[in-house]
């Protein structure tokens, strides 16, 4: 199932909205490493809340879309982790290493904001 | 309670884990273990696409000797894990992963059995108890 994604003045936000195979995540690395370009975003915002499982493969594609997103010149945001899959992350050994990560989608949106040079004339 | 979920696509892997996550549920176990169990299937069974091709997980529950749990085996007839020992270590990986798979999956359950025969595939057993 693709995921949706949305732009929203200088940022583009994906929100996952069920459970997505290992091709479903990389078609979405590819579509918002694309269309941070077209769009010429700033930020990009990936929404997991619906995620209840990340594990080594999910983890993996997340952290090269965030590090593909910033050769693009933009800055990725992971928001919505839940307590479940937190945990599980911890237990696995799974880490997101340095990609910025936030509680919800507000908060994500907030650090982006708060970035030099990505101001706007608001929403 | 047994239910076998044969596993040849990613799209299998999501069903896989989702039955693990609701046997899991149904057999008392908390939310945050019941993602353990998803997340260790999800493991097994992307080795299984990734290596043998397909295979199957059976996933059900184990009482043994007053302890009640989760069993889950992965088996495939795939190509075998030329050395175990190898591929049970942190950070190694033939795929191109993080090597976290295996090694990653006896963390988080209870207990973890390989058997793997060259030419004959490969069958993992793990096992989570609930905790009294």
């Amino acid at each position: 199932m693709a995921v949706p994604i949305l732009k929203q003045s200088n940022y583009l936000i994906a929100t996952i909205q069920s459970a997505l195979t290992d091709a479903d995540l990389v078609q979405l690395r590819d579509a918002l490493v694309g269309q941070v370009g077209k769009y010429r975003s700033r930020g990009v915002i990936v929404d997991v809340t619906a995620l209840d499982v990340m594990d080594s493969f999910a983890s993996r594609t997340l952290r090269d879309l965030a590090y593909m997103i910033s050769l693009r010149g933009a800055e990725t945001v992971i928001v919505g982790i839940q307590p479940e899959v937190a945990f599980a992350m911890v237990q696995l050994g799974i880490t997101l290493e340095d990609v910025t990560t936030a509680l919800d989608l507000e908060e994500g949106l907030a650090y982006l904001e708060k970035k030099p040079g990505h101001g706007h004339g608001g929403f | 309670m047994q239910i076998r979920v044969p596993v040849a696509s990613d799209g299998d892997l999501v069903a896989a884990r989702r039955e693990g996550r609701v046997m899991a549920e149904r057999l008392g176990f908390s939310a945050s273990e019941a993602t353990l169990v998803a997340t260790a299937i999800s493991e097994l069974a992307r080795n299984i696409v990734n290596y043998a091709g397909s295979g199957e997980i059976h996933i059900g529950s184990n009482d043994n000797g007053g302890k009640h749990g989760i069993t889950v085996i992965a088996r495939d007839q795939g190509p075998g894990i030329e050395d175990v020992k190898l591929a049970m270590r942190e950070g190694y990986s033939t795929s191109g992963g993080l090597g976290l798979g295996l090694p990653g999956v006896r963390r988080i359950m209870d207990e973890f059995d390989i058997v793997s025969e060259r030419g004959r595939g490969t069958v993992i057993t793990v096992t989570k108890w609930k905790r009294r």
